[in-house]
């Protein structure tokens, strides 16, 4: 009895102060002051942890000798050494990859875009669809094929229509030309659809009154295209070109997948390839790191250079 | 006149678009028609237009099948890091998305330009350090090693900003009167709301997992944890006897991802097309 009249009485009181905490904590944590919070700290955590620190003790360790249990600051050595020949072919050949990549991606899938959307092809779905698989495959079944496509033996479809052109076999993947040919022929291949994507959505963009009253002005085809459609892509030609510069300084794939990580005479080294030579091959973490930091400034001083060039920052622009 | 102009221009594109979709699917077509010939010829020939028809046949396929286990343990690696990814990178990416565009809160500009700045910092110049972090914590060789840098990922956020700014707020209010709490808010209401999205994204997420390739070459050590495209680069060595491997494999990697686009194409095409990410 008495038992139970304990439990009567205790349980009430019990539950009062159980519900209480709770209910002020729970409601602490409802407020909408502290909700974001919850919601962002996921990312503040993955920024501190997985950026902002890596890139402070990136810049930290490219100023640093590390060999394992003996770190010291070495002030500048690192730098003074990444200025040499290996590192001025890597440049190059990264350079010239970017140049040829900007140009044929971006001229490329804008005239495509432009014929594509025009009233004369059908099967328009169609094309577009075949052309953006290969963003589907990853860089190394892509690169694997035209390494099967392309190898130096004579009856492989690439020395096939070579030499169907009268042309003597050529070895791939030995020569310089050649070698950067493959590279930048798998990045064509494999962005061309997504940036036809870019530009045909702008394109579609474009209000169809412009094109009527410039047809009332008498404008010929190709003054419609001079002055209506270039202006209004002009966006998205900044776009496109500012990301594949960005990412072509960043390629590393497109050589590893050809050569792994020594081509012959260096025909395929690229910036990327020789941070992970240095610093992960060599296991020269202070070295690959100041290659990195030089990349990265040489990445930002090009993009600052390109978009000011173009006018991005201009406000009011046409 | 006109009329004959627009006929002869109207073959014109159309021709030209069938030769440029055919030389643009040809290597898709040559992998697919040489995965079925003996990895012998393969091994002399590469990929190549005289192809004897009679000697087509299914052995790279039995033998990937019945022999290669290494491969499915490729497989299935992949497999689950990228599952882990899309769960785990929507789940926070859409969160932190969501925050930013629906609550006023303080520094919420200082997190926006954060993500900003990490978008335009390029991973490469993160990864030594970040490799370092991974032998400090022992995650070397590990699923989480592989997936950690891609959890909450800048271009989703982003993404799920812009997604979410288009939302009606009304609908917060509304729920808040009927006693629906904001987490209650933002899972029960607003993010089935996020559907498309979500779905862009995890194709997004998915194929970068998928294909992903630098990051896990340098954490990943021992054969049996590889993904896909690492192991796949293994079988690329000069001497390596591995074609069958090679070929059926990198077509039974692709084709999947084929049959997913043609039926998902809207929200690969939105997905692909979000932030030009580098995949």
């Amino acid at each position: 009895m008495s038992s139970e009249l304990q439990k009567g009485n205790t349980s009430p009181s019990l539950q009062k102060t159980s519900f209480k905490e709770p209910n002020k904590f729970l409601k602490f944590l409802n407020s909408k002051k502290v909700v974001p919070y919850i919601f962002v700290f996921p990312f503040i955590i993955s920024f501190l942890v997985l950026t902002l620190y890596p890139a402070v003790r990136g810049i930290m360790m490219s100023f640093q000798s590390i060999l394992p249990g003996q770190v010291k600051f070495i002030g500048l050595d690192n730098y003074s050494r990444v200025f040499n020949a290996n590192f001025y072919k890597a440049l190059s050949n990264t350079t010239i990859y970017v140049i040829l990549t900007v140009l044929i991606l971006t001229i490329l899938p804008m005239v495509l875009a432009i014929l594509l959307d025009s009233k004369y092809v059908k099967f328009k779905t169609f094309f577009r669809a075949s052309l953006f698989i290969p963003a589907l495959t990853s860089t190394i079944v892509g690169g694997m094929i035209f390494r099967l496509m392309f190898s130096g033996t004579e009856s492989s479809v690439a020395n096939q229509i070579v030499s169907f052109l009268g042309m003597e076999a050529v070895d791939w993947r030995y020569q310089a030309w050649s070698a950067m040919f493959l590279m930048v022929v798998l990045a064509s291949w494999r962005w061309i659809g997504v940036n036809l994507l870019y530009f045909l959505a702008q394109l579609q963009n474009i209000p169809s009154e412009l094109y009527e009253a410039a047809d009332i002005d008498g404008a010929s085809k190709l003054q419609k295209m001079r002055y209506v459609t270039i202006p209004h892509l002009k966006p998205i030609i900044i776009f496109v070109s500012t990301i594949t510069i960005i990412n072509g300084f960043r390629m590393f794939e497109e050589s590893f997948v050809f050569w792994e990580t020594s081509s012959p005479g260096n025909i395929g080294l690229t910036v990327v390839g020789y941070i992970y030579q240095q610093g992960i091959g060599q296991n020269d973490m202070g070295f690959g790191s100041a290659i990195g930091v030089v990349l990265m400034l040489i990445i930002f001083v090009i993009s600052i250079i390109y978009l000011i060039a173009t006018g991005t920052f201009k406000r009011g622009d046409e | 006149m006109n009329k004959n102009r627009d006929l002869t221009l109207k073959w014109v594109a159309n021709i030209s678009f069938v030769i440029i979709a055919f030389i643009v699917l040809f290597p898709i077509i040559g992998l697919l028609v040489s995965s079925f010939r003996p990895s012998s010829d393969l091994m002399r020939d590469g990929i190549s237009l005289s192809i004897d028809f009679s000697k087509l046949n299914l052995d790279n396929y039995l033998y990937i099948f019945n022999e290669a286990s290494q491969y499915w343990s490729w497989y299935g690696n992949s497999l689950m890091i990228s599952a882990l990814t899309i769960v785990l990178s929507l789940f926070f990416s859409s969160m932190v998305g969501y925050a930013l565009a629906m609550y006023d809160f303080k520094g919420r500009n200082l997190f926006f330009v954060s993500v900003l700045l990490i978008l335009m910092v390029p991973f490469e110049i993160l990864m030594l350090p970040l490799y370092q972090l991974m032998v400090g914590a022992h995650l070397i060789d590990s699923y989480f090693a592989v997936i950690l840098p891609l959890i909450v990922a800048p271009v989703a956020v982003f993404f799920f900003r812009q997604f979410a700014l288009g939302l009606p707020k009304e609908l917060m209010d509304a729920a808040r009167i009927d006693g629906s709490t904001e987490y209650g808010i933002f899972f029960k209401i607003m993010l089935p709301l996020m559907g498309p999205s979500l779905a862009a994204m995890a194709i997004l997420q998915g194929l970068a997992s998928w294909n992903n390739f630098l990051w896990p070459l340098l954490v990943l050590r021992s054969n049996s944890m590889f993904t896909l495209p690492i192991g796949l680069a293994t079988l690329l060595t000069p001497y390596g006897n591995n074609y069958d491997i090679l070929i059926a494999g990198s077509v039974l990697t692709i084709i999947p991802i084929i049959i997913l686009f043609i039926f998902f194409q809207r929200y690969f095409v939105a997905g692909l097309t979000s932030g030009g990410v580098k995949g």
